[in-house]
């Protein structure tokens, strides 16, 4: 295809339409200054509160949208609470789990009946553990950021989803998402794939009865490790 | 796709007197637009937060040039393509191109209006490869060979039963033994019968609610996952985008997202909201090797220079159609393109001629409840009376129209002769209107009755009561 011309005469229409011709040089250097240090706008005031109602708000919220969540006290409580999981959903103790390593910290070992394989996930998986990068309260949205160690796959393709999540990820509203991605990485901060995930998968395409698990997870579940 | 706009008034009709079409819009005009006033009564910043948004909108709009250079810049600096397309042809083609030089045999697709738009499946179908629409609302809608009646809920038109019929007889030579009757039974099949298509298709092809120029990054918002499963699992990820998708920041983004899934279906948040930007990088365990976004023109510079350009506003978000009495009424078919309902009242004669789409911005009462929930505050009531203007002075009305128009304007420029006619009539009208208020049988006008109830007059004319002022 001829994209450089399909450039040219697109930007040659929509100047045409503006009424104008190119920007002045100024002008442009004010809009990449507006998206150098991209502004705040208005935050619902929902999300702004002490970090303990945060976490109540963000658990309620989740709760609201299907999501299951269980609160521990320590590291040491995550794999009896994923054993526990399992067990009341008769699921399988075959779980994919991301290569994260911010996952060793929870000692698997002591449940030697988990059968866990660290890899993306395949279409056999029943059942994925993955981390979250952060909770946000004002809607119980967790972000998930995909790199070399948290592949996307885990996201979407098992019909359970676990997700741990330490009490101090969760914050108030997406911009402080935004903002912790511009800090943890420089210039090009953004990974291939950044998911905001909201309860489980969802369709209301049939007469808009609300049926779960669509085309991804059919149960997210949650887990808050307390700091 | 072929408008076929022109025969708004007849397939108007025909919706008006579909059993089925009836009974799922009785359902439809209560559901999504009560889920919105709550979800809206539920956040005190909705109405700052439509401020905020409408004034980031024209900004955006009034600097595009800018923003998607810096897009388009960001796309290819994070390894992506962008392909600059005029028209509709040179998009599929574009498509058809990476399609073949990927040796794709099938494409997944997430909903995309814009695939609608460029008539994207029966070009892939003419050229050898097999598109499968994964939502399932147009999953639905391409195994009945039809086309989405709704821009957010694409089988809003069909019952569980129609379902029920049609699953049946499309699922059986895939090994379906039974007519499933229930709705978790019917998104399980489909959920079976797509997972292995997720699996086996070399391309998928998403839409996309934003393009952020700060990062190059494309985002869709869906509930599914299929838009997920389409772009992670396929080895090519192909972004179909008008170019007023445009946002300058992520911030921004995160204001219109706070309207969009609220105006849309009532949710506080849609299930996932994903932001793709560029392929998989070398170290990453899965996604797309590839990463293409289409930056469709077709006629939305045009719009620019034109009384319409609120319209580039849209978010797609279905509020304006999901509160339409006539919308209500006769389904999204009846208006024969892709956009129906308000919205698509004012783009459609810009997109495809106002000779073939006359009619739709004559598809309102102008009640008003359109521009009253419209996240982006589009005066669409307004935009479609400009297109009656234009309209009328392009001559395109039925020669009846134009009669009734000169007939009245004889009467109103003789204000006894008006007055004394329109008082007789007011007073015919309030004794067939009897206590309910209501005429159910017009004379002259049966046919118009057929299908509505006419209010009778109340309460003087305007006339007396601007008199009594």
């Amino acid at each position: 295809m001829n994209t450089g011309d399909g450039r040219a005469r697109i930007m040659g229409a929509l100047r045409q339409g503006l009424g104008r011709g190119e920007l002045s040089a100024e002008r442009k250097v004010e809009l990449k200054a507006r998206l150098d240090s991209p502004k705040t706008n208005l935050v619902p005031a929902r999300g702004n509160k002490s970090q303990d109602a945060r976490i109540t708000l963000f658990v309620e919220m989740a709760k609201a949208v299907q999501a299951s969540v269980t609160r521990v006290p320590g590291v040491t409580d995550v794999p009896g609470a994923v054993t526990d999981y399992l067990a009341e959903n008769n699921l399988p103790s075959d779980i994919v789990m991301a290569p994260d390593e911010n996952l060793d910290a929870y000692p698997w070992a002591e449940r030697p009946l988990l059968n866990i394989r660290r890899d993306k996930a395949s279409d056999a998986d029943q059942v994925s553990v993955t981390t979250a990068e952060m909770g946000f309260s004002e809607t119980g949205t967790l972000m998930l950021t995909s790199g070399a160690t948290r592949p996307s796959t885990l996201n979407f393709l098992p019909e359970n989803h676990i997700v741990i999540l330490r009490a101090g990820q969760i914050t108030g509203g997406y911009e402080e998402g935004w903002r912790h991605l511009r800090e943890r990485g420089d210039g090009d901060f953004m990974p291939r794939t950044v998911n905001l995930i909201t309860g489980p998968s969802r369709t209301g395409d049939i007469e808009q009865t609300i049926q779960l698990g669509a085309h991804g997870p059919r149960r997210l579940h949650i887990i808050i490790v307390e700091d | 796709m072929e408008p076929t706009s022109h025969d708004f008034v007849a397939r108007a009709r025909k919706g008006l007197g579909e059993d089925g079409l009836q009974e799922a819009l009785a359902r439809f005009r209560t559901g999504f637009s009560a889920k919105r006033a709550e979800a809206a009564a539920r956040l005190p910043e909705f109405e700052a937060l439509r401020d905020e948004a409408v004034e980031i909108k024209a900004h955006t709009i009034d600097h595009l040039d800018f923003y998607l250079e810096h897009f388009a810049n960001k796309v290819e600096e994070s390894g992506g393509e962008v392909h600059w397309c005029v028209t509709p042809q040179e998009a599929r083609q574009t498509v058809l191109d990476i399609c073949c030089a990927a040796n794709a045999k099938t494409v997944t697709k997430s909903k995309s209006m814009i695939g609608e738009e460029i008539a994207l499946n029966p070009f892939l179908e003419e050229n050898g490869i097999e598109p499968v629409e994964t939502d399932l609302g147009e999953y639905i809608v391409q195994l009945a060979g039809e086309y989405p009646s709704h821009i957010i809920a694409p089988a809003i038109h069909k019952t569980k039963d129609q379902v029920s019929d049609l699953f049946f007889e499309r699922h059986k030579e895939h090994g379906a033994t039974k007519r499933l009757e229930e709705v978790d039974e019917l998104v399980d099949e489909a959920r079976a019968m797509l997972r292995q298509r997720f699996i086996a298709a070399d391309v998928g092809i998403t839409g996309a609610n934003f393009l952020v120029a700060e990062t190059g990054t494309t985002a869709i918002v869906t509930n599914e996952g299929n838009g997920d499963l389409t772009q992670i699992l396929p080895r090519v990820h192909i972004v179909l985008a008008t170019l007023e998708k445009a946002i300058p920041t992520l911030e921004d983004m995160s204001t219109i997202l706070r309207l969009l899934a609220r105006s849309a279906t009532g949710q506080e948040f849609s299930a996932y909201t994903t932001l793709s930007t560029g392929p998989r990088r070398s170290s990453d365990l899965d996604g797309p090797e590839q990463f293409h976004v289409i930056l469709l023109d077709n006629g939305r510079s045009n719009i620019l220079n034109s009384e319409f350009r609120e319209a580039l506003h849209c978010i797609k978000c279905g509020a304006c159609m999901n509160h339409c009495p006539v919308y209500g009424s006769i389904g999204g078919h009846a208006y024969g393109w892709v956009y129906p309902g308000p919205i698509g009242a004012v783009l459609t004669p810009h997109l495809v001629g106002l000779e073939e789409a006359h009619h739709l911005p004559n598809a309102s009462t102008f009640c008003g409840r359109c521009e009253a929930v419209c996240p982006m505050r589009i005066p669409l009531p307004g935009l479609m009376r400009r297109w009656r203007e234009r309209e009328f002075e392009a001559r395109l009305q039925l020669p009846r129209h134009r009669q009734s128009l000169a007939l009245w304007s004889w009467f109103a420029r003789r204000p006894a002769l008006y007055r004394m006619m329109s008082g007789l009539a007011r007073a015919l009208l309030s004794v067939l209107g009897g206590r309910k208020g209501y005429i159910y049988s017009l004379p002259f006008g049966r046919s118009w009755t057929a299908t509505r109830d006419m209010p009778a007059p109340e309460g003087g004319s305007f006339h007396s009561q601007w008199r009594r002022r």
